[in-house]
């Protein structure tokens, strides 16, 4: 048998919680294989669910403990990491969430899955500037027409039909834990302007205005695209409060 | 000195500052304040590449300001150079953007693997001391050498199990592996310790046989001993408690072969608070000082 497979027999043997450990290893002073291979395969499943737990601490809030350490379980066994950056892991367990029969009756949980792993990639994402609506009153029309905007890279939004913003700020404990009175769908802004990351609710049209600042506009430019779906007026400024948004370019030329 | 400044120049590994021979910590974020709050007594940080894979945020701004003050040890867990399949090299370009951007002093890897065919199982596997398995890990240093511009360290394992096919001893493996491309040894010896014990075997005797003129770093760390009673003795390198009275005596044995060498505390799990940790590594460094006037 080469190699190879010997390394894949015995990886595929950690995944599995039961079976035996792959032939050909032996342990000291007669100990049971069973046993030492065992401690490879608690490593491999604590240390996955530990990541997931930290990755996802509202998502465990919801569901307890015991639930979130079966589901995290289930998850590494059915879909473990590809990469060995963890900070990248869960990105497909709100996914999997949606589809873990055990919680099919808290339909919100994929959603506030989501929500965490755009917080995630916030934390992450490349740092920038903010721009901020003093940065831009105190543009002369001159400075302020070849200017370009664009989504500050750690910017993340989520537009939901569950009460994400609520759920998740009860659930942090930034809000009382009470129960809801209607379960409106609600939209949430993930932002990081310096190293902390905040959340936020959506701005109306701030879906909208957002997609446009995929590509850096000029604000005349941003004016006319919003148009159609409410202007500029109404977005924009908390989107610029909450620094979802960076300065691209500048008189002096393109910024990072 | 560190023996790492002065390893002969292979595989187009080029020339790399060394750590200095001093003690240090695996660096914890929720320790971050308390560092910089006053200068510290120690002569390096080490942190664990994966967890500086992003672009940017407060990872980067932490150990940009530690970078600052400090020397550096980029720590990888996640290379699998001791793996039979091919290095992700994915992962090796983002080693090399990381060494790139932090300079580190040292940068260093371990002798095992972690997943197979894209599969990463967060966990440094043991591998069959072959000399198949030499040559194919000895290719996998080489290619991380030249990718990362330095010479790199190589850890020793803490193992529980081995391989019926097995052929070199552990010492021998290392020894040849240094020869073979250039890379320096981490002597973990709390691993050292682990293994012994694991596998009925002396630990001096496992320590004669590693190429101690390779050592550029030593890692000390706490073990769980985990037996039934009854059973074959055994030990899990826990990372997550003081390091033990036989491991203390085995380090002091360590530098009187090496002369100082940089030291790192490693307590990953149940991390206690700052002062906890710091005088952990001042024990160690208190062997440092007392292994230089024996010099």
């Amino acid at each position: 048998m080469p190699a190879l497979h010997a390394d894949e027999r015995f990886a595929r043997a950690l995944l599995a919680p039961d079976g035996a450990p792959p032939p050909g290893l032996t342990a000291a002073g007669g100990d049971a294989v069973a046993r030492r291979f065992a401690i490879h395969r608690n490593t491999v499943g604590v240390t996955l669910s530990e990541a997931l737990a930290v990755a996802f601490p509202v998502v465990r809030q919801l569901v307890g403990d015991d639930f979130f350490a079966a589901a995290a379980r289930a998850f590494v066994t059915a879909a473990p990491p590809t990469s060995p950056v963890l900070a990248d892991y869960g990105a497909g367990f709100a996914d999997f969430l949606a589809r873990f029969p055990p919680a099919a009756e808290l339909p919100y949980l994929p959603d506030v899955a989501r929500l965490e792993r755009l917080m995630v990639e916030s934390y992450h994402s490349t740092d920038a500037p903010a721009e901020t609506r003093a940065g831009l009153a105190g543009l002369s029309p001159q400075e302020a027409a070849p200017l370009t905007l664009a989504r500050h890279p750690a910017a993340r939004w989520l537009c939901s039909p569950w009460p994400v913003v609520t759920l998740w700020r009860m659930n942090a404990g930034h809000l009382p834990l009470t129960p809801l009175s209607h379960w409106a769908g609600e939209s949430a802004l993930v932002t990081r302007p310096e190293l902390d990351v905040m959340l936020t609710a959506l701005p109306v049209g701030g879906d909208q205005l957002l997609s446009v600042l995929e590509t850096p506009l000029s604000l005349a430019a941003l004016s006319e695209a919003m148009e159609p779906v409410g202007g500029l007026a109404g977005a924009l400024p908390p989107l610029l409060d909450a620094g979802a948004v960076r300065r691209a370019s500048t008189p002096q030329g393109e910024q990072r | 000195m560190s023996q790492v400044s002065m390893m002969p120049q292979r595989g187009g590994a080029a020339r790399a500052p060394a750590l200095p021979p001093g003690p240090g910590v695996g660096f914890k974020p929720q320790h971050f304040a308390d560092i910089i709050a006053a200068p510290q007594p120690l002569a390096f940080f080490e942190v664990h590449a994966e967890n500086y894979m992003g672009e940017g945020g407060r990872p980067h701004a932490q150990l940009a300001r530690l970078r600052r003050d400090h020397a550096l040890s980029i720590h990888g867990v996640g290379l699998a150079l001791g793996g039979s399949g091919p290095l992700d090299g994915a992962h090796l370009a983002r080693l090399a953007r990381l060494c790139e951007r932090y300079e580190p002093e040292s940068f260093s890897e371990h002798l095992a693997w972690a997943g197979h065919g894209g599969m990463f199982l967060n966990d440094l596997l043991p591998l069959p001391y072959t000399p198949e398995r030499l040559a194919t890990v000895a290719a996998h240093v080489e290619q991380a050498q030249e990718a990362l511009k330095r010479p790199i360290l190589i850890e020793n394992p803490a193992t529980y199990l081995t391989f019926a096919e097995s052929s070199i001893p552990e010492g021998e493996f290392l020894a040849e592996l240094t020869r073979r491309t250039g890379c320096g040894l981490l002597l973990d010896v709390n691993n050292l310790f682990v293994s012994a014990i694991n596998h009925g075997l002396d630990p001096d005797r496992m320590l004669a046989a590693l190429p101690l003129d390779r050592v550029g770093e030593i890692h000390l760390a706490g073990h769980v001993p985990a037996a039934s009673p009854g059973t074959a003795p055994l030990l899990v390198d826990a990372h997550g408690s003081h390091v033990s009275a036989p491991v203390w005596a085995l380090f002091a044995r360590v530098l009187r072969r090496t002369g100082p060498v940089a030291t790192l505390i490693e307590w990953d799990n149940d991390v206690p608070d700052w002062p906890t940790l710091r005088a952990e590594a001042e024990r160690a460094g208190a062997h440092l000082l007392q292994a230089r006037k024996a010099a």
